[in-house]
């Protein structure tokens, strides 16, 4: 699977629009979309009380909201954010430049084992860089109870190298409204302090999964689940 | 600066240093880099731009523009603007995120009851 997503990275690294892709316009423009994987999702966080849900996209008041409207706790972490950290680039065995899955994992979801009921992904593991993509969801899967589910979303060839990112926010039982993300260019602080300018231009599709590759992704989960979208999107619903 | 001030307003500058624990009964606004506690039960504490806060807050309102590290404790309310930082769990009656805002830890929207309980 390695060589096939590496050839996809190289395939779309480069190649996506520079920055007047990211117009302010496009970023502020807010779609909405109907999820079916969402709305298995809401049938459980709307029947069971005191869930723990833990939201890794960008920080949405929506989906706060939502969730303590209903009773169950959310956290909060935006990890592709996070993998932004220059103190996580460094080099493997080959020389080759990739992040330090280990420093990040130090850094990032430290959450007690079997913890959370729900983790939501969004399209998390399609712009995550490559080299943290398995150790993150082999850490998912040993912060979620057993029986927990998580929602991913994953691109289709169909999509192009250059679909945007986006955050969501849940806006319905079985609706988000998507928002482009655009990095900023200016320096700021990271999560851990430092002041740093962002390690690409913004965040880039990194590969396509076809679906044995979602499928040995999540190999170490009890089931999977695929919901194919008319947006080149496969909604995945996993059960811890 | 917009934050929600409830009286007097003491001001610790961008080029001020504290290390130990505040606490008082006027509104605060740190420019400046605080670490150990604040605690300002019935006022509120702003975290301007340049703000570097590595503290338990306990406040009335918590507003935050810069970096805040540490758990949160606000009877009232907290506000994340565009360019906040957080890392820390946050407790509190309501919340406001600006788009941009960075938070990572858990967020406990509490009743009026419960958060006048968390502020014994």
């Amino acid at each position: 699977m390695a060589s096939v997503t590496q050839n996809f990275m190289k395939l779309f690294r480069g190649s996506s629009g520079g920055p007047e892709a990211n117009s302010p316009a496009q970023a502020s423009q807010k779609l909405t979309r109907r999820s079916s994987g969402l709305g298995e999702l809401a049938r459980t966080w709307d029947t069971e009380k005191s869930l723990c849900v833990l939201d890794l996209g960008s920080t949405s008041a929506p989906n706060i909201r939502h969730f303590t409207a209903r009773g169950h706790r959310i956290y909060s972490e935006d990890l592709l954010t996070a993998s932004t950290e220059p103190g996580l680039v460094t080099k493997d065995e080959q020389g080759n430049v990739v992040l330090d899955s280990r420093k990040f994992l130090a850094d990032n979801l430290m959450y007690p084992a079997a913890h959370f009921d729900i983790v939501l992904c969004w399209n998390l593991p399609d712009y995550l860089d490559e080299s943290l993509v398995r150790p993150v969801v082999g850490r998912l899967w040993s912060v979620m109870k057993p029986g927990g589910m998580l929602l991913a979303f994953f691109h289709t060839r169909d999509a192009g190298p250059d679909s945007p990112c986006y955050r969501f926010h849940i806006v319905g039982s079985d609706t988000l409204e998507m928002q482009r993300i655009v990095l900023r260019k200016e320096a700021r602080r990271g999560p851990t302090g430092a002041v740093h300018t962002a390690i690409t231009d913004g965040f880039q599709l990194q590969r396509v999964f076809n679906n044995r590759h979602i499928e040995n992704l999540f190999r170490d989960f009890a089931s999977i689940k695929f919901f194919l979208a008319r947006d080149n999107v496969r909604e995945v619903l996993v059960v811890r | 600066m917009s934050a929600p001030l409830t009286g007097e307003l003491a001001q610790i500058g961008k080029s001020v240093v504290i290390k130990g624990d505040l606490s008082g009964s006027e509104d605060l606004y740190v420019d400046g880099q605080v670490e150990g506690s604040i605690s300002l039960k019935t006022n509120s504490l702003t975290v301007g731009p340049n703000g570097q806060v590595k503290a338990s807050v306990e406040a009335k309102g918590v507003v935050v523009q810069g970096k805040l590290e540490g758990n949160v404790a606000a009877s009232d309310r907290v506000e994340l603007r565009k360019s906040a930082v957080v890392t820390g769990d946050i407790s509190t009656q309501r919340i406001s995120i600006e788009e941009g805002a960075y938070l990572k830890g858990k967020i406990d929207i509490q009743g009026k009851a419960e958060a006048k309980t968390a502020q014994k």
